[in-house]
């Protein structure tokens, strides 16, 4: 359904994404790994068309949307579901109407400038919100939510779209790790309930492991790993983020269960080397 | 039986959230109504008081710029000439535009940094300060200008003096709501060092808030040349004065008339130019190449 051939782009002299190509089968859970600067939000922007490739194709069941423009551009983009790393809500704004913005591109100017939402989409907001456990919060500003509860209401946008992909671009980069794990496990839901395709800029390897059934490995913005991760070895990660024999995965985790299973690994070291003393 | 709470729930911050919807609805009509209203009212009463008339007027409108165009036109190869001639009085204009602009700049930030809350040297004379500047912006430049001219006589400098009495106020209040949010945690680590007031001020204060009083001076550039040619026409030089003569009607120097009005405009888009580049260099700094993020 999804395919992208041979895209490329160059900011100046420097390339930021160097002639990805991947497809997209049927719904999946995808996850992009890489450090930063590995090329995975341009990408994601590309998709999205916030940024213009400078070359090669995106086709959607079979249609390139590599060059529309206008309203076509519009249209595609909100079919094309984007979450980011800092929300991008409007903060003085009360979070039904950032939700309800996910329907603009249906709606008139005149109706949404004049707040003339239709009651069935008000509703539909609600019980959305509602889905993502946030409902209680509906009229309170976007500012005055916890960064959890606003990528949630930023998710909410994102299903009121009713799009056929949704894009993430760190999702959970700015939230401490109870955050990320509600608001993964919502993406991980709409994946399965929804059946979308979900496509998520991570960049801690065991998020990816943990959520995604495919992963996809960026560094210096060539695609240089797309399997399952069960494929996603060690080496292969030290890859990915070029780093050297020291590199753990645990050390890129925000999860809290690392902290434990590094504690128990600690532990299980300790008394192995007492009982080794003891021998 | 936790379903259906949880669906009860939703049905219930929906209605709430409906009826606080229809309550912002009917606010807005309400307003949209008084606005209408007032608008029509204000029409009619405005068009009853006018001398001649505002539907027997309109269609006149366009008379006086088509006698200035067709006379321009008819006389367009003397144009360059009269664009040369009147060069000099367009720097006169300029020239009190520019320092009326600095001196009003000066005495702005004196006066702004004087009536902050947080940062004034004398806390309790705040509102004295306050008052000066809305004094400063309350009388029109022109009537000051007028009375500077009476005692001074005509020339550039009481217009100057007008321009900068005027500018000292507007951009005290500019300058003071820029203060109100500036972090006081340098000021406080340069106190801690045993500073002076005015040595907190200057390497402190205006630091942070550098860029905004630049960007904020640079448009009062714009506005005072505007003003500086108004003032022209009560006899305060510059391309003003020439402007009145040449407008006079039924003098046949339209021509003229039209060279002044084209350096103004060009002068115009010239200081926006240069003011937009400035202040885009002064806010962001050096633009960074894009494509830093990942």
């Amino acid at each position: 359904m999804l395919k992208i051939e041979k895209l490329t782009k160059t900011f100046g002299g420097n390339v930021a994404v160097d002639a990805a190509t991947l497809s997209v089968d049927g719904p999946s859970m995808i996850g992009i790994i890489g450090r930063s600067g590995a090329g995975k939000s341009t990408l994601l922007r590309m998709m999205n068309r916030l940024t213009d490739a400078s070359e090669g194709r995106i086709l959607f069941e079979g249609r390139d949307v590599t060059h529309l423009t206008g309203a076509a551009k519009r249209q595609w983009q909100s079919q094309c579901a984007m979450i980011f790393q800092q929300f991008n809500l409007v903060p003085r704004m009360d979070v039904v109407s950032n939700v309800l913005h996910g329907t603009l591109n249906r709606r008139s100017t005149f109706t949404t400038i004049f707040n003339l939402y239709p009651r069935a989409d008000i509703h539909h907001a609600i019980e959305i919100l509602d889905r993502l456990g946030i409902a209680a919060h509906a009229p309170k500003r976007a500012e005055a939510l916890s960064g959890g509860q606003q990528q949630r209401v930023a998710i909410a946008r994102a299903l009121m779209q009713d799009p056929r992909m949704i894009l993430a671009d760190e999702p959970i980069a700015s939230l401490d790790p109870m955050n990320a794990q509600t608001v993964m496990e919502a993406l991980r839901r709409i994946h399965d309930e929804d059946g979308r395709t979900v496509i998520c800029n991570l960049h801690t390897l065991d998020t990816a492991r943990r959520y995604c059934d495919r992963v996809i490995g960026m560094r210096d913005g060539r695609i240089v790993f797309d399997g399952t991760p069960d494929q996603l070895t060690t080496g292969m990660a030290r890859e990915i983020y070029g780093a050297g024999a020291d590199f753990s995965e645990a050390a890129t985790s925000t999860e809290i269960e690392t902290l434990d299973r590094s504690a128990a690994e600690q532990a299980r070291l300790q008394a192995l080397r007492e009982a080794e003393a003891t021998a | 039986m936790a379903d259906t709470t949880a669906r009860m729930g939703t049905d219930a911050v929906q209605a709430d959230y409906m009826a606080l919807t229809r309550r912002k609805r009917v606010y807005s009509v309400v307003l949209l109504a008084v606005f209408v209203a007032l608008m029509a009212a204000g029409f009619r009463t405005a068009d009853s008081r006018n001398a001649g008339g505002f539907w027997d007027g309109i269609t006149h409108v366009f008379d006086f710029p088509a006698e200035v165009l067709g006379e321009a036109w008819a006389n367009a190869a003397r144009l360059p000439g009269h664009l040369v001639d009147h060069l000099p009085a367009l720097v006169e204009t300029l020239n009190i535009a520019a320092a009326s602009t600095l001196i009003g700049t000066a005495f702005g930030t004196l006066l702004a940094l004087l009536s902050t809350r947080g940062l004034a040297r004398w806390p309790g004379l705040i509102p004295v300060f306050r008052r000066t500047m809305d004094v400063a912006r309350a009388i029109p430049e022109i009537v000051i200008a007028l009375v500077l001219i009476f005692v001074l006589g005509g020339g550039p400098v009481p217009a100057m003096i007008a321009i900068a009495i005027h500018t000292t106020g507007a951009l005290g209040k500019l300058f003071s709501e820029v203060n109100e949010n500036v972090s006081l945690k340098p000021v406080e680590g340069l106190q801690s060092v045993g500073a002076t007031w005015a040595q907190k001020m200057y390497l402190g204060v205006i630091p942070q808030v550098g860029p905004n009083y630049v960007s904020y001076a640079l448009l009062r550039l714009e506005i005072n040349i505007r003003a500086s040619a108004i003032l022209g026409f009560v006899g305060a030089g510059g391309i003003g004065y020439d402007l009145r003569n040449a407008m006079s009607w039924g003098q046949g120097r339209y021509d003229q008339a039209a060279a002044i009005f084209i350096l103004l405009f060009l002068t115009i888009v010239a200081v926006d130019q240069f003011s937009g580049y400035l202040r885009t260099q002064l806010t962001h700094g050096r633009q960074p190449r894009e494509g830093a993020r990942a």
